[in-house]
């Protein structure tokens, strides 16, 4: 099993935490994992993207350029990794403020607004978790237990409180995605 | 301290360095901050070590300031070291070649980025040069490791210091911006008590503990006004490389048995190298790779044999072309030796390698 995923938003959206919380349980259940960002002059508003690789054997290249899943989070890393996905693989977008849609037919396109959820669950900072939730779902390689072991872990002790909440917005993304387009 | 004993946890290249430090018994740090490579100096200070391992940590006022507090810890027979990223350690050249001169151990850290001047902020391995060829003066050498993985990050730790103490010696840690930014699994050393005040004054009897009155002064310096002694000691210097030469060289090779092709490519470059040599060997071609550990001393003599068994060479980095000279020296024209390098901060993808493989490598 190899599976190579992109996750791609705005500065500030979790993108990167997420990615981590991912890693971190994907290793926890025996995989082998990379992880890598696109630093650079990142900020707040701007694009920021991870490239997280799971697979059973050791990893060679940490830099792919064409991925099974992508999880994408605003219109710019819409346009940029769209045709990055190989035939046959997964689109996970949050439509909020999606104005082109995505085009493939050879790939599955699901839509999980995610954006929209955390503002009526009043938690904006959740955003990320109910993101994952929804991967979790279309691409079941990490069990929940597992991702909420991963937060304890890279969770400072004093925002342990906060597992509960984040917890309730894995379950909501899970709930959430929707298939728009399916393989 | 984070509970990490005998599991693999997920940590990113700079922070594996700075948690194996703490752990292999290393004195000091000093350093001073500098993308892509603050995470060392910054989960040093997280971890506190000063309050567990009693390992001092400083954030200098400069480069300069940080290679010369090396300078004078090493010259006291303490394991310090430093971290920075090329242009940072472009500054630090001087005190390099001050410390190969009088002979003080001691590892720096490279995390490179674009260049050259200040560049970017992007992965780059264009020091390759700055570090196997001297960036500062005079005769001298530097044993270079080149890292390809996070766990190679905290390993290297320690085998840096101990080669440092082993020939008296600068070591460099050559890494890039991609293995210092990306996270992987890793199982961090053990713990390892820092050496004693007695243990280094038995160890090290060149060390400058300042305890014994009864033996002459342990003096540090790279300046002889006496030529005749002065060449005496370039030649002792250079019988040292040479020995480092005969017994540290280190590389990896995988898929070489039954090659036609070969590529050499180094630390994160030998990374996606892999991935274009994996793709092209499910096509058929028989292609593999060569990955120089230590870039100083260079696997010359493999390099050497590999020349002739197969049909080509291709030369993968992140940079104009750097290691390729070594690899030509090598060869010395056994077969055809070609570059592919990006620069200033972009990446090769293993599909641009792939596709040079193809076109380029097998077409010769």
């Amino acid at each position: 099993m190899k599976k190579e995923f992109i996750i791609a938003g705005f500065g500030g959206q979790g993108v990167l935490s997420m990615g981590k919380i991912f890693a971190n349980s994907a290793l926890m259940e025996g995989h082998e994992v990379t992880w890598f960002p696109a630093y650079g002059p990142e900020q707040r508003g701007g694009t920021a993207n991870v490239t997280v690789i799971v697979s059973d054997e050791r990893i060679s290249s940490p830099i792919i350029s064409q991925f099974d899943v992508a999880i994408i989070l605003n219109q710019p890393s819409l346009e940029r990794f769209e045709e990055t996905i190989k035939p046959g693989g997964i689109l996970i977008y949050d439509g909020y403020g999606i104005c082109t849609p995505p085009k493939r037919k050879d790939i599955s396109v699901y839509r999980i607004d995610a954006m929209d959820t955390a503002a009526t669950m009043n938690n904006v900072k959740s955003f990320n978790m109910i993101v994952l939730g929804g991967l979790l779902k279309v691409v079941p390689i990490v069990n929940t237990e597992n991702i909420l072991q991963a937060l304890r872990d890279t969770l400072p002790t004093r925002h342990h409180h906060l597992i509960p909440m984040n917890e309730e917005a894995l379950r909501k993304g899970m709930e959430i995605v929707t298939p728009l387009h399916t393989l | 301290m984070t509970s990490t004993e005998n599991k693999y946890i997920l940590l990113k290249g700079n922070e594996a360095i700075a948690m194996a430090a703490i752990r292999i018994g290393c004195d000091g740090y000093f350093g001073y901050p500098i993308t892509p490579q603050s995470e060392v100096l910054e989960t040093l200070c997280n971890e506190k070590p000063w309050e567990t391992t009693g390992m001092v940590v400083l954030q200098a006022e400069s480069e300069l300031a940080s290679i010369n507090m090396v300078y004078a810890g090493g010259a006291t027979g303490k394991r310090v070291m430093t971290s920075s990223s090329s242009p940072g350690v472009a500054l630090m050249q001087e005190g390099i070649t001050y410390m190969a001169g009088a002979e003080i151990p001691g590892v720096i850290v490279n995390v490179q980025r674009g260049g050259p001047g200040l560049g970017t902020i992007q992965p780059s391995q264009a020091d390759y040069n700055q570090s196997t060829r001297g960036g500062g003066n005079g005769d001298y050498e530097v044993i270079v490791l080149a890292p390809a993985s996070v766990q190679e990050m905290a390993d290297f730790v320690e085998t840096a210091f101990d080669l440092a103490f082993k020939y008296r010696t600068p070591v460099i840690i050559l890494s890039d911006g991609i293995i210092g930014q990306m996270m992987e699994k890793v199982m961090l050393p053990p713990f390892k008590a820092r050496k004693t005040a007695e243990e280094i004054a038995t160890l090290y009897p060149w060390a400058a503990t300042g305890r014994d009155m009864k033996r002459k002064n342990n003096i540090f310096t790279s300046l002889d006004l006496d030529q005749e002694r002065h060449e005496r000691h370039n030649i002792h210097l250079q019988q040292k490389y040479a020995t480092i030469k005969e017994e540290e060289v280190r590389y990896e090779e995988i898929m070489t048995e039954d090659a036609e092709y070969l590529v050499v490519a180094f630390g994160s470059a030998a990374r996606i190298a892999q991935k274009a040599i994996e793709d092209c060997r499910s096509e058929g071609i028989k292609v593999g790779l060569l990955r120089p550990i230590t870039l100083w001393p260079f696997p010359t003599k493999r390099v050497a044999e590999l020349a002739g068994q197969v049909k080509g060479i291709l030369c993968a980095e992140i940079n104009a072309g750097q290691m390729v000279q070594d690899i030509r020296l090598a060869v010395e024209g056994k077969t055809p030796v070609s570059h592919y390098g990006r620069m200033g901060g972009m990446v090769p993808t293993p599909e641009e390698i792939a596709e040079v493989i193809r076109k380029q490598l097998v077409q010769e």
